[in-house]
């Protein structure tokens, strides 16, 4: 009994906080244009076509992990060279932080006005969102690698791409997964950002659309797939570690 | 045991500076003198820091030193080679790989293939160190002690002469440290090699080795070698000898004078 009750916490306690958000809003009368009950939510949300809703989704995980995927192929090779190399590490790293320290809400506008309309800008504003915490994670791990090791790979005089392939990259699996996992949620707020900024589809420009029109209770519902959405991103990211890394996942025996 | 046929490794006057993160330069090694003859198990022992890893490192060609010259064969050593095997403080396994694949990395890691002949002999390896079964283990399914033995049988994997170990049991418990001393001294003799042992164990040093060298605080001199006179094979008994126990405590007051003086 109490083991089924442990399973299912993390269920209740979800379902409990709806039923006094439903009871609350309905007791204290709240307008539905300041919180809309959970059940206004779910009404307004089958309201929508359910391809629109789709063609929204669609836009966004598309933005999401364009951003996402290309944000892993540029920082792994950045990190590698920030690895390798002093002066590369004493250029490149000031580039990043700078990147990393300008908010990307307010650079948002200005790569819209610079890229157009399209794909394109949406994409670069994930992908600038998501980089600079993969390159940092990825270039801790290629250095958390055990000395020893690299001593190993010198005494065997094995080329520095083998020592980077067989060594050091394996070892950084687990802070690039790390990173991975932050990187994932980071990407679909990039798009949502994008979507604010310049979009005519997508969950995050429905949000907007719906708040400008007072549709309260539809905004909350683009809100809740958005979110579910990015749950699911970050399980998938879990999963892939579990099926092709389960070495890199610390032992829970 | 020195060898008429010349010493497997050599030292002669070598002399290591680093410079310090400050930019002083540090005197790690000063006027190092050391031949060791074939398949003698030599061990270094001396305070912390004394630099007799960097011995280790000089001897595999993984550091030049700054003065003096140190050859394996009589040809000087400017790179790594191949009559080297490490094993190092921690088992630095992969824990991506099974037992089996750790074992035949090297050849993976310097050749990009294994072949079924490595494969064999890493096989062989496993059934040395009495892990023939634990082959499709990963690392972290195996004690301490067997993820060293596996190290060990990954630094024979190409029959190098020359052994290099840098306290490889010095993070094992004490009762595991004892059963690997012994591990070892039996693949030792299964298959022989020059060993260059650094421990801070003077039991374990006197327990392992031909000759023990003395090393003093930094500057690291060669401050005294000991040849240790306990009979071979040595087995459990030998660790309850009283010889074995006089021995230790004339290195340990040489060890501890030398510091009080300095």
């Amino acid at each position: 009994m109490h083991k089924w009750l442990d399973r299912a916490a993390p269920v209740l306690t979800f379902i409990s906080i709806l039923a006094i958000w439903e009871t609350l809003c309905r007791l204290l009368a709240v307008p539905s244009f300041l919180l809309p009950t959970p059940s206004a939510i779910v009404i307004a949300a089958f309201a929508v076509d359910i391809g629109q809703w789709w063609a929204h989704l669609a836009a966004t995980l598309e933005v999401t992990l364009i951003g996402f995927v290309v944000s892993i192929l540029v920082s792994v090779p950045i990190a590698i060279a920030l690895t390798n190399s002093r002066f590369l590490s004493r250029t490149l790293l000031p580039l990043l932080v700078v990147v990393q320290s300008t908010p990307i809400v307010a650079v948002a506008p200005i790569i819209v006005v610079t890229l157009g309309a399209g794909l394109l800008p949406r994409v670069v504003i994930t992908f600038l969102i998501t980089l600079f915490p993969l390159v940092i994670s990825t270039a801790t791990g290629l250095q958390a690698t055990p000395p020893e090791l690299i001593e190993l790979s010198r005494s065997l005089r094995a080329s520095r791409a083998r020592e980077y392939w067989q060594i050091r990259l394996p070892f950084a699996v687990p802070y690039i997964f790390s990173a991975l996992k932050v990187g994932i949620t980071l990407s679909v707020i990039g798009a949502v950002i994008a979507e604010f900024v310049a979009a005519e589809k997508g969950l995050g420009y429905m949000i907007l659309f719906s708040t400008s029109s007072f549709k309260v209770p539809q905004a909350f519902a683009a809100l809740a797939i958005l979110v579910t959405a990015s749950l699911l991103l970050f399980q998938l990211v879990v999963q892939l570690q579990r099926r092709f890394f389960l070495w890199s996942i610390p032992a829970s025996r | 045991m020195t060898n008429a046929a010349g010493p497997v490794i050599e030292l002669a006057d070598v002399q290591q500076t680093f410079v310090s993160s400050d930019g002083t330069p540090v005197h790690a090694l000063e006027g190092v003198s050391l031949a060791i003859g074939r398949h003698e198990f030599v061990s270094i022992i001396g305070p912390s820091g004394c630099g007799k890893s960097t011995i280790l490192r000089l001897i595999a060609g993984l550091l030049r030193p700054s003065a003096g010259r140190v050859a394996i064969f009589d040809l000087q050593v400017i790179e790594p080679r191949d009559e080297i095997g490490m094993v190092f403080q921690k088992p630095t396994l992969l824990p991506w790989l099974n037992v089996l694949d750790n074992v035949t990395f090297p050849m993976k890691h310097k050749y990009g293939t294994v072949d079924a002949k490595d494969r064999e002999r890493a096989l062989e390896l496993l059934a040395l160190v009495g892990l023939k079964d634990f082959m499709a283990k990963r690392p972290d399914e195996l004690s301490g002690g067997m993820q060293q033995r596996v190290a060990i049988a990954r630094s024979l994997l190409h029959d190098p002469e020359i052994l290099l170990m840098d306290e490889p049991f010095s993070a094992l418990d004490a009762l595991t440290r004892d059963e690997m001393s012994f591990e070892l001294l039996r693949i030792w003799r299964e298959r022989p090699k020059t060993v260059v042992f650094v421990t801070h164990s003077i039991p374990e040093a006197l327990l392992l080795s031909d000759r023990i060298v003395v090393m003093s605080a930094r500057p690291a001199r060669v401050s005294e070698i000991i040849e240790v006179p306990l009979e071979r094979p040595r087995s459990f008994e030998t660790l309850s000898n009283p010889r074995l126990h006089e021995l230790a405590n004339a290195i340990r007051e040489k060890v501890f004078s030398r510091k009080l003086a300095a």
